[in-house]
């Protein structure tokens, strides 16, 4: 009888263990920068899986941060699974609105797991926390930093390790940096600002740098009128209209790059994920540098954070929380660093020994990390593309000319007031 | 019986067209009376108001606006370089399979590809155009960067990439074209262009109709190259309809209004169809 027992008591483990075993994360997760990423993610998921047996770890690469959002957001409709997911980390008042995710700290509860949400940079945390609480994980963080050409630097006359650090000094630089030919057309810009696709990111550092941030921390109020901040559009515009140092009218995104690359602008303004790519092809020595400022320095941040989905079971919960801590930890970001140019996202991962080593060999990898303290959130709010939208055109109609940089910016506020009022 | 057995066979292909066309569209047509719904705050009924706000968004009327030029631009453009390839391609010359294939291969290229390639292209100082000025000293342009242009480059790739898919029509149908006529107009004495104005012209009518409808449904369907060239900017200077749809719904997340916008242009689509259809087919076939 008793030998019954035991063999239904140990039939009643392994049932539980087969429960446990059975926990399966989905996560989704897009990708925005080049390479072979989902290699790298695979890699990490089956490592997480052959550490913690019991947990199956089932990534799926799902496009750029709109897809991945939509394609998560209809699998959670559609009764999929998905545990977590990998989300830009401007989404999270959609994310709210839609009612779909749940807060860290509400599974985050013992004192390492409290420790662990307070390992990472404040600046990264900013735009996953709502109400005081930390609803997005950083992964994958970006922030904007400048990029200038030692060889021009040279040509110009300039010292060639000193990068502008200030408005005043950029102007005055740029207009050294330009290049014409015989019949007086440009051969090199001296600087260059992308405005296409992410114009609202990179107006967020001239804003910040001028002393603004362009939006409340509850996400339901915008500053697109503020004195300061019509005077950062203005000096953007400037660049172009009044100093000529940048092309009139927009700047291509996607092709900015290569611009600096082939010599055709001395300083550009971009993003840290491009710095591989840029290493990797620039044919002349060039440096890194915090952007420059007016009032302060500033930067906003960018990116991928994780996001826990509400509609899961403490299990899944619990094997999430376990996976997310797994793929934050130093040595992971201080890898996935490396092979992205993302930024690190704690201090502890920048204490390793490999990230310390490419740092060393490599120093413009740190220059991202050493201007967090003068970082900003990326602009969110709630309806955030559409509030996003009005800046992004309010800025590009300054650019080209068709507005003058308070009218447009005015526009914008009294458009973002009508849309936001509701949320206050 | 006879009729269980016709209704069979058209049933899988009724399925398929009810389940991914007729339900959509109705469907499009029912959500844009309501207003998009979300977890805190569901989706109710709202009658017009949709489409009050429709008349009043500045953007529409712009996006539109832009859609009429692009389409006024690409479209006759587009007919007539293909009309010109395909009569060319069709005479016997030197090569002849290898022009054509140029011809044709930008057909094959996806629209991504080619917006991809254009970018380039219109890259100022490092792009193909800019390079290709400054040996004739001319000025670098911010070409997509510049709202007075940026349209006009959109309509210039995409009638590259058309023409030749066009061409391909008006070559079948040339072959189609009996050679006696030809002969006969010679022997009378006509020249090539009274022959083309008074006979090749006429005959190609019904191929040109095929083609103007699909190449009028082209300027309004294919928005491919926006994600990858302007996203429609600057300030909306390139954003056409259908982009503008795209970002409203999976953009602003306001669903409504994305199907508000959708029924608006499937309504001019279908009018434009019908006209297309029903005047022009009057007057097209050569008697």
């Amino acid at each position: 009888m008793r030998k019954v027992l035991a063999a239904f008591a140990a039939a009643l483990i392994g049932f539980a263990q087969a429960a446990w075993a059975d926990t399966e994360i989905t996560f989704y997760y897009p990708i925005a920068v080049g390479g072979p990423l989902t290699k790298v993610i695979d890699g990490y998921a089956a490592e997480f899986e052959k550490a913690n047996p019991g947990v199956k770890v089932k990534p799926i690469y799902a496009g750029n941060y709109d897809d991945a959002r939509i394609k998560a957001l209809a699998a959670l409709k559609a009764g999929q699974p998905a545990q977590i997911s990998v989300l830009f980390s401007i989404d999270i008042y959609e994310l709210l609105e839609q009612d779909v995710i749940m807060a860290w700290d509400d599974v985050a509860t013992t004192a390492e797991d409290k420790a662990w949400l307070k390992s990472f940079y404040p600046a990264l945390m900013m735009n996953g926390t709502y109400k005081g609480k930390a609803y997005g994980i950083p992964f994958q963080r970006s922030t904007i930093v400048m990029y200038w050409n030692k060889d021009a630097f040279k040509e110009a006359g300039l010292d060639p390790e000193k990068a502008p650090a200030n408005w005043n000094e950029m102007t005055q630089m740029a207009g050294k940096l330009v290049k014409k030919d015989a019949s007086g057309n440009v051969q090199r810009w001296g600087v260059m600002v992308p405005s296409t696709g992410y114009a609202y990111w990179m107006f967020q550092a001239f804003a910040r740098q001028n002393g603004q941030d362009l939006m409340n921390r509850d996400g339901n109020k915008t500053n697109y009128d503020h004195p300061d901040v019509i005077a950062a559009l203005q000096y953007w515009r400037d660049l172009g209209a009044k100093h000529k140092v940048m092309p009139e009218g927009t700047v291509e995104w996607g092709t900015l790059r290569q611009a600096f690359t082939e010599g055709k602008t001395a300083i550009m303004w971009h993003t840290t994920g491009n710095l591989t790519a840029v290493k990797g092809t620039a044919k002349f020595p060039f440096g890194v540098a915090m952007l420059p400022a007016s009032k302060q320095r500033g930067s906003p941040t960018g990116g991928g954070n994780f996001y826990l989905f509400k509609k899961t079971t403490p299990e899944e919960r619990k094997a999430a929380l376990a996976f997310v801590k797994f793929m934050t930890a130093p040595e992971r970001a201080a890898d996935w660093s490396m092979a992205t140019g993302y930024v690190g996202i704690s201090p502890a991962s920048y204490d390793t020994p490999k990230l310390k080593a490419y740092a060393a060999e490599f120093p413009p990898a740190v220059v991202a990390r050493d201007q967090f303290q003068y970082a900003t959130p990326e602009l969110s709010t709630f309806q955030t593309g559409r509030v996003r939208k009005l800046l992004d055109d309010a800025i590009q109609a300054s650019l080209t000319g068709q507005k003058q940089p308070a009218d447009a910016l005015k526009g914008a506020q009294a458009e973002a007031e009508k849309l936001l009022k509701p949320y206050r | 019986m006879r009729n269980v057995y016709g209704w069979l066979l058209l049933t899988p292909a009724a399925i398929l067209l009810i389940g991914f066309t007729h339900y959509p569209a109705v469907a499009t047509l029912y959500d844009s009376f309501f207003s998009t719904g979300t977890v805190v705050r569901p989706s109710r009924f709202v009658g017009l108001a949709n489409y009050a706000a429709l008349a009043d968004d500045p953007i529409f009327w712009q996006v539109l606006r832009n859609n009429l030029y692009f389409a006024a631009a690409t479209i006759p453009t587009s007919i007539a370089i293909a009309m010109l390839m395909a009569i060319w391609v069709n005479d016997r010359l030197p090569a002849r399979a290898l022009v054509r294939m140029s011809y044709f291969t930008p057909t094959i290229l996806p629209m991504v590809a080619v917006a991809n390639l254009w970018l380039f292209f219109y890259t100022p100082q490092i792009g193909l155009i800019d390079k290709f000025g400054a040996l004739f000293g001319a000025a670098s342009h911010n070409w997509l960067g510049d709202p007075s242009t940026v349209l006009a480059c959109l309509a210039v790739m995409t009638v590259w990439k058309e023409a030749g898919f066009f061409m391909i029509f008006y070559l079948a149908a040339l072959q189609s074209l009996p050679p006696e006529i030809e002969e006969a107009a010679k022997i009378e004495g006509a020249s090539r262009w009274y022959f083309f104005r008074r006979v090749t012209f006429p005959l190609l009518m019904p191929t040109t109709l095929f083609v103007l409808v699909n190449a009028t449904i082209n300027s309004f369907k294919l928005v491919d190259h926006l994600f990858i060239l302007t996203k429609g900017g600057p300030d909306n200077a390139s954003n056409l309809l259908l982009y503008y749809i795209y970002q409203v719904a999976f953009s602003f997340f306001e669903t409504s209004y994305a199907s508000t916008l959708t029924v608006v242009l499937l309504a001019m689509l279908a009018a434009m169809a019908i006209v297309q259809f029903l005047l022009i087919e009057k007057r097209v076939h050569y008697r």
